[in-house]
């Protein structure tokens, strides 16, 4: 049902609006195509495809790519574990606790990603000498990476029904069987959604990364160091390809998620 | 907690309370308090720790207020946050008042898929996006020049309009769901009898729709003012030296200035700020954490 009309002012809005969100990347991704040393469109000088193979050609591209994978791929990993097995201990815990235990584990959801960085750049440095790199850069992301996972896995098990479980336990399951066998296959398809939002988060995060990464470029630091210093089109080319990987997984996340949720 | 082993089993249970017990101890809770407590103390080489000199001082938090240049980058920061906030709001309130109200069911559906998808794509890359349009020689400047609303090229990336424009456009999502989830539960029976009383379009929305969005309007404005005031990325690119942010002065005490004691101070003194940010909201619109979170 409509609530109301939409009035031409509201129209006119909206394509205001939707120009604002969508202008920026369009000529961002235009401009990769500009035959011109710095990336823009105006003026336009030529078409051209030559900003692609320079990005393949640049070395360290694909090393700052790389980082990012296998960092991406850590805090899968240890966030999404983490994240399971929060959800499960939050449902078994008694109600004021759980409220407190809540708290504590959205707490790094809501504080700024810089705060995050300097955390745990300064607990591992003092507390066992480990300094910024890969790992420690892991450890910060999942951090908070692993309160959405939780979110996510709490959001799916409060749908779960339990007596699933205790029936599979009468007919002489061991509490281990049953975790494999009936909550984990419940619980997948929003672990698949969850593991694909942690990479996500991992890969595009910057502000935690900047505090913790000591001397690693993942790809994300490449490219704002790139603009920083030197840009031309080759990080539009870059920044077109990733446009492009992350609808598509967008598409595949979305329409997942319509099959899998009835609501 | 007993009912985690009996549900489980105990070597389920102990690994799953093990991993819990990693996150929130180790990642989260300890690294948070010994900032704070590195925040306490003076910057000193490392066989003087533990001796007569490592004693708690509030040294650090002097700094800020000595230090003039700082200080005026933190006002300029948290006014700068604030009017960014606000800005997303006037933005996003008539788009998410459509969305819930005026379209709703699948209309409403679809048109928010599109305005997730900008939001799928890297933040970094969303700001660089900005940093062509707004550049001297850019496409802005091009069309403002020609139509004749400029003499000359302006530099947008030499001040902080660059860096609030950006911010409104990278946080904007965060305002238009929980404003969109907020005036969803409107009934439409209330605006129509506000209507057939008589009452103006402005009039219904100050005294019936605003009203009933507060915890939307709270949650919003907490999140964009949050993600601004923290902002690394956005100062980075869309700014210059004359538009440093306080996260940029945060990253030269650790990186450049060596002095993380000192860092950590105005790291802890930008964490109270949110907090206290947050508090302040919450005050003001009579809002509980509950519904915050919601």
């Amino acid at each position: 049902m409509n609530g109301a009309k939409t009035s031409p002012l509201m129209r006119a809005y909206l394509v205001l609006f939707l120009s604002y969100l969508f202008l920026p990347l369009v000529i961002m991704g235009a401009a990769t195509f500009n035959d011109s040393r710095f990336p823009t469109v105006t003026p336009w000088v030529a078409f051209t495809t030559k900003w692609f193979d320079a990005l393949f050609a640049d070395g360290k591209m694909w090393d700052a790519l790389v980082s990012s994978l296998m960092i991406g791929a850590g805090v899968v990993l240890l966030a999404v574990p983490t994240g399971i097995a929060a959800a499960l201990v939050l449902q078994s815990v008694h109600k004021k606790a759980r409220t407190l235990l809540y708290g504590v584990m959205v707490s790094p959801l809501l504080t700024p990603g810089v705060i995050i960085g300097i955390s745990t750049l300064i607990f591992w440095r003092e507390r066992f000498g480990v300094g910024g790199g890969p790992l420690l850069t892991v450890i910060a992301q999942a951090s908070f990476i692993s309160g959405y996972v939780m979110l996510m896995i709490a959001a799916r098990l409060e749908r779960f029904d339990r007596t699933l479980e205790e029936a599979a336990l009468d007919l002489g399951a061991t509490q281990g069987k049953v975790f494999r066998r009936i909550t984990l296959p419940y619980l997948a398809p929003s672990l698949i959604a969850a593991a694909f939002l942690a990479f996500l988060q991992s890969f595009e995060n910057y502000n935690t990364t900047m505090f913790v990464r000591g001397t690693d470029t993942t790809l994300t630091v490449y490219i704002a160091s790139k603009v920083r210093t030197g840009v031309t089109p080759a990080v539009n080319a870059l920044g077109l390809i990733l446009i492009g990987l992350t609808i598509l997984g967008a598409v595949v996340y979305e329409l997942r998620r319509r099959k899998t949720s009835p609501v | 907690m007993s009912a985690l082993f009996r549900r489980h089993g105990w070597p389920l249970g102990l690994v799953m309370l093990l991993i819990v017990a990693f996150w929130i101890v180790v990642q989260v809770v300890l690294p948070q308090l010994l900032m704070i407590d590195f925040s306490f103390r003076p910057n000193l080489l490392p066989d003087e720790m533990g001796g007569p000199k490592d004693v708690l001082t509030l040294t650090n938090y002097e700094t800020l207020w000595a230090n003039s240049v700082h200080f005026g980058i933190f006002v300029k920061t948290i006014v700068a946050s604030a009017a960014v906030t606000l800005l997303t709001l006037v933005v996003c309130y008539p788009i998410a008042f459509h969305l819930a109200y005026e379209l709703k069911g699948p209309k409403a559906a679809r048109l928010m898929l599109v305005l997730v998808i900008p939001f799928w794509i890297n933040e970094i890359l969303r700001t660089f996006a900005w940093y062509i349009v707004l550049a001297y020689a850019g496409p802005l400047n091009a069309v403002l020049v020609a139509v004749g609303i400029l003499d000359e090229p302006m530099r947008f990336l030499d001040g902080n309009g660059g860096v609030m424009v950006g911010m409104v456009y990278a946080y904007l999502l965060f305002m238009v769901f929980p404003l969109y989830n907020a005036i969803e539960s409107l009934d439409v029976a209330q605006v129509e009898a506000a209507r057939d009383l008589g009452a103006t379009w402005a009039r219904i929305h100050r005294r019936v729709v605003i009203p009933h969005a507060k915890p939307g309007i709270a949650t919003g404005c907490i999140m964009v003012f949050m993600l601004a005031a923290g902002s690394y990325a956005v100062p980075a690119l869309l700014g210059s030296p004359n538009s440093r942010w306080f996260t940029e002065i945060i990253y030269n005490w650790f990186f450049e200035g060596g002095n993380w004691n000192q860092g950590a101070a105005y790291a802890f003194i930008l964490l109270l700020l949110c907090v206290g940010f947050i508090f302040a909201m919450m005050k003001t619109f009579r809002v509980s954490l509950g519904e915050l979170t919601r």
